[in-house]
Order: structure tokens, then C-alpha cells, then sequence
């Protein structure tokens, strides 16, 4: 067997091809017959790489003006590279947290809240990155 | 073309599924409790380090759990399962042949692979690859041949120099690694056979290795002979990618408390028996035979020790959980003594095959198709989320349950159970 390395799975974009079915039957046929495609996965929407993929809950209002609410549900893709700027899922103190990234002009975790005041990492500390949050799901209705 | 494999290996698997979720006790000893929160079954390093054994019953080390603060779980299957799964998923995506061996060991096909690139840098991409994926550290051993490959493993988990990668491919290394490792490292070779090997002078891996495979065979039977080959690099053991239908099914337990009450035992063996049936008839096999086991504890001293197994052959096998249960039954009277208190018991299906290929009796015709349709029905009902459906024999479901006080959520696998952010 001839085996040759492309790379890494998970660099290769999803392609998504539209699936059309037609079925001949006797009698009027319908005109939307040759527009049936399979319907939407939300999962294909919103999971990349479903073996990286873990949802945590919100639990605080650390991130309210990125429109990140308690009890909101996020995908977090930990075969994401983080990156300045990204929502990621940090360790802080022993527990999870979610914050925007920045990388600088210094490391820092910043809160969407002004209420929060930014968390400043020294150049010695490490900070430990469980993954990068890629959506957030809310129930719009169980809010009233 | 002469094959390469790796063994990708999990460290402290179950242990490191429960500390992923609780960042708060990264650094702490932690350790996983079998069925019933009966003994050790996963330690993390620092438990390792504390010098907790593997296996060792959990009452035994109450104090230390004490005393060091370590953390204890119950077994979270869901929970394990699921991690597997993603680590199995991200190797595959990595390589085209994949052997899932275990809950936490994967054969990878690396054929080929050293024209690319050199085998430990892509042993080192599956180790980082499954780490930044699914949290799980691994190691990894490559080498021709899957017995090997088990040894290059078991040594990038003990030599910690190594870094977690082990090309072990050169036969110098091989022999010489092979040199200091004691013979019952060896895949396949257990506790008897390291007796029996010594008493021919055969100490390590490379004793082994060195030995007369036609005559090891005679003394021993021609795995033993497979093994002398592999560990001279030649592989005997193809990857199996399909996994193997069950040799057989097993369903036993620990319980919370004792039983003494042959009502109760009855119960609970009509469980397992039931439990049985629906693996069974989920793997589409009938089984031919059946044994039933009781026993007291063996770490109660001072107790009335008893210990007792019966079985039965079927004239045509089945998978009809009324006709195993109606067996069962006649089994346990058989072992059945009154005044001893019974710690566990077990119901083990052996002599599988596939539901196709019942060999029918001339004279037995229960197995009609009224119980096919019966038992399907049943287990439709058992894995719908409307409800359960069980024998008047298993009695009412509840204080027989198992035991798991220190059970973790089910983060990955229930909404209500997501770990929580700040």
C-alpha cells in the first residue's frame, strides 16, 4: 500500500455539495421536483471538526456587550489555533472563563463588560487556552 | 512491503477525562472506582505517585484518600466513552487504517509513512494532534510489528526521557530495550506463563525473543511462537479493523450491600440476565451456553468463604431473554447455599454465533417466531425514552441499583450537564 501525507485533516475546508433528487412518476409532475435538496444540519452549520467540538453554559455576565448572556450555550473548537482578538475558554484560577484574547500589545483577557476590568497576564504566567468559541446559542423565548 | 504500526496509548485515560472538565484539581491525586465504587480502576499520576495500586479496593485506602485529599470518582462510562470516540475519530482522520484495540488504545496503520516524513515526527502530530483536539495526552510507540509496538509504548510511558514518542524500528534498539524489560511486559504474556517461562530460564523480553520458537511451541502453543517472531520484527498480527464480534458477554456486579436472601439473589441474577440478553441480541448473536456465579468477598477475613459457578447448554441456541432467565434460575438453585453472605454475582453467554446460523432441534420448537417478535419489541421499549419493560423475575427496580456516590456529570453527553463558565 502507497500511502502519501496531505497534510492535516482538519486543514481542508468542508465542501458541501448539493444533493438533487428526482424521482419519474406517473401523473402531474411537480414543479419543484428538480429544486429538492436534503435539508439544513445545523450541526454542519456549526460544528467543523465534531471530534474538537465541546459546548459549555454561560454562567456570568463577564461578556454581555459581545452578546454572550448567562445561560447561553457555546461551541468551543479546540482545534483552533487561538488568536488576538478571539472569544476563547480560559483556565483562570482553577476554573473556566470565558474572555476576548488579546495578544497585544500585552497578553491580557479582556472582559465585554465595563464593569470588569481587564485581567492582565504577566510575561511568566501561563495561560492555559481549553479552546477557542466559534458561536453561541440562545433561547431567545426561555429569556422573557 | 514490511509493515510499521504505532500503538497511540492514553495516559491515565479515565483519570484524565475527569480532569479535564475540573480545572480546579489539575495538580491533585485523583482516582476512578469500579462498578459499585468497588476498587481502584484509574489513577492519575499523582495517585500513582502516592503509591496506590491498581485494583486495590477502595475501603482499604479510606485513610490515604483521607489524608492526601485525593479526589475519587465513580465510573462515568458515558462520559468515557464519548472522549474515546474523539480520540478515535481524530486518529483516523490522521491515518487511513485504524485499529481501535481498546477504550484507550488505537493500532495505527504507519506503513509507508517514513517516505514522507520520519516515523517519531508523526508519531509526535498524533500525540499533539489528539492532545490540542480532545485534551487527552497519549503515547505513542512505532515500530514493525504490533507486539513491538506495545513495547515501544510501555516504554515512552515509563521513561519519561523519551517524551511520550518512541521509534523503536532499529534493531539495536530494539534489543536493547528489550534487555531491561521483564518478560511479562510482553504483550499476551501473563501472570502463569511468567512462572512457567522462568522455570526455562526465559526473564526478559529479549529471553524471549532469543528462545526456540518450535520449542517454546510445544511447551506452550503457537501464539507463544507468533510472539517470539514479532519481537524479532517480524509481524504475524494483522491490523484488525473490523472489531471482532464478542467471544463472549459478561454482566456481573459488586453489590452495595450484602445479600443473604435467595429472593433477592434471584433478582439480581435475573438482571444480568436480562442485561445479557439485550448485548446479545444487540450484537445479532444467539448464545449456546450459559453460567451463573456467586461468590462472598475475598477481602472480608474471618467470613464463611463461598464460591460457586454452574452452567448449562442450550439444545439450540437463543437469544430469548424468558428461556436464559428460566435457565438461570435452575443454575443458581443449584449454587445456591443458605447462610453465607454473598458480596457478588455474574451471568456469562459464551459460544456466540451469528442469529443466522441457529442450529435448529427437531424436537424443541419454543424458539418459534412469537419470541423473536417479543424480544424486539422489548428492546425497543428498553431503549426508547418512554419507558422500561422488564421480567416479574428481575422484581421492582431499585435499591439493587448500582452504586456511584462520586459520580461526575455527564458533561459532554446531557444539555443539563455542560460544564459551567465565568
Amino acid at each position: 500500500m502507497h500511502i502519501s501525507l496531505l497534510g492535516k485533516a482538519g486543514s481542508f475546508a468542508l465542501r458541501l455539495i448539493p444533493l438533487f433528487l428526482e424521482r419519474v412518476s406517473a401523473g402531474f409532475p411537480s414543479p419543484a421536483q428538480d429544486f429538492v435538496e436534503k435539508t439544513l444540519d445545523l450541526n454542519e452549520l456549526c460544528i467543523q471538526h465534531p471530534a474538537a467540538t465541546f459546548f459549555v453554559r454561560v454562567s456570568g455576565d463577564s461578556m454581555i456587550e459581545a452578546g454572550i448572556f448567562p445561560g447561553d450555550i457555546l461551541v468551543v473548537d479546540r482545534s483552533l489555533r487561538a488568536s488576538h482578538g478571539d472569544v476563547v475558554i480560559a483556565v483562570l484560577d482553577g476554573e473556566f472563563t470565558v474572555k476576548e484574547l488579546a495578544l497585544h500589545p500585552a497578553p491580557m483577557l479582556l472582559p465585554r463588560n465595563r464593569a470588569y476590568a481587564p485581567i492582565t497576564l504577566g510575561n511568566d504566567s501561563e495561560l492555559e487556552i481549553f479552546g477557542v468559541v466559534t458561536r453561541s446559542i440562545r433561547d431567545i423565548r426561555g429569556q422573557r | 512491503m514490511s509493515s510499521v504500526f504505532a500503538l497511540v496509548d492514553c495516559n491515565n485515560f479515565y483519570a484524565s477525562c475527569e480532569k479535564l472538565f475540573r480545572p480546579d484539581i489539575k495538580h491533585r491525586a485523583v482516582v476512578v472506582l469500579s462498578n459499585n465504587d468497588g476498587c481502584v480502576v484509574a489513577r492519575s499520576k499523582e495517585a500513582k505517585a502516592l503509591g496506590i495500586k491498581m485494583g486495590v479496593p477502595a475501603f482499604q485506602i479510606k485513610d490515604m484518600i483521607h489524608k492526601h485529599s485525593i479526589v475519587v470518582f465513580s465510573s462515568n462510562y458515558a462520559l468515557y466513552a464519548d472522549m474515546s470516540n474523539r480520540v478515535m475519530q481524530t486518529l483516523e482522520a490522521m491515518s487511513p487504517r485504524v485499529e481501535v484495540y481498546s477504550i484507550d488504545e488505537a493500532f495505527v496503520d504507519m506503513t509507508s509513512v517514513d517516505r514522507v516524513m520520519p516515523l517519531s515526527d508523526f508519531g509526535y502530530q498524533l500525540k499533539d494532534t489528539v492532545a490540542q483536539y480532545t485534551g487527552m495526552a497519549v503515547c505513542v510507540g512505532i515500530a514493525p510489528s504490533k507486539t513491538l509496538a506495545k513495547l515501544a509504548n510501555y516504554a515512552a510511558k515509563k521513561y519519561p526521557a523519551i517524551q511520550g514518542v518512541l521509534d523503536l524500528t532499529d534493531r539495536t534498539r530494539q534489543r536493547k530495550l528489550m534487555a531491561m524489560t521483564p518478560v511479562n511486559e510482553v504483550w499476551g504474556v501473563g501472570g502463569k506463563l511468567t512462572t512457567r517461562l522462568a522455570a526455562l530460564g526465559i526473564t526478559t523480553a529479549l529471553d524471549l525473543a532469543d528462545a526456540n520458537p518450535k520449542q517454546l511451541r510445544k511447551h506452550f502453543s503457537v501464539v507463544m511462537e507468533k510472539t517470539i517472531s514479532e519481537l524479532n520484527g517480524e509481524s504475524c498480527l494483522e491490523l484488525e479493523i473490523q472489531a471482532p464480534a464478542k467471544q463472549q458477554i459478561l454482566c456481573s456486579r459488586s453489590f452495595g450491600e450484602v445479600v443473604t436472601d435467595k429472593h433477592i439473589m434471584q433478582q439480581l441474577v435475573s438482571g444480568y440476565i436480562a442485561r445479557a440478553a439485550e448485548k446479545l441480541r444487540y450484537e445479532r448473536q444467539c448464545c449456546g451456553h450459559v453460567q451463573v456465579f456467586i461468590r462472598t468477598s475475598f477481602f472480608r477475613q474471618g467470613a464463611v468463604q463461598y464460591s460457586n459457578a454452574a452452567s448449562t447448554r442450550f439444545a439450540v441456541n437463543t437469544d430469548d431473554t424468558r428461556v436464559l432467565t428460566r435457565a438461570a434460575m435452575s443454575l443458581l438453585d443449584v449454587i445456591w447455599k443458605d447462610g453465607v453472605r454473598y458480596a457478588k454475582a455474574g451471568v456469562m453467554l459464551t459460544e456466540l454465533g451469528d442469529q443466522g446460523v441457529v442450529q435448529q432441534d427437531l424436537f424443541d420448537t419454543r424458539q418459534a417466531d412469537g419470541g423473536k417478535k417479543l424480544m424486539a419489541l422489548l428492546d425497543r421499549i428498553n431503549t426508547s425514552a418512554h419507558g422500561k419493560a422488564w421480567f416479574a423475575s428481575q422484581g421492582q427496580q431499585s435499591p439493587w441499583t448500582m452504586k456511584r456516590e462520586h459520580l461526575s456529570p455527564a458533561y459532554t453527553t446531557r444539555w443539563m450537564a455542560l460544564p459551567l463558565v465565568r
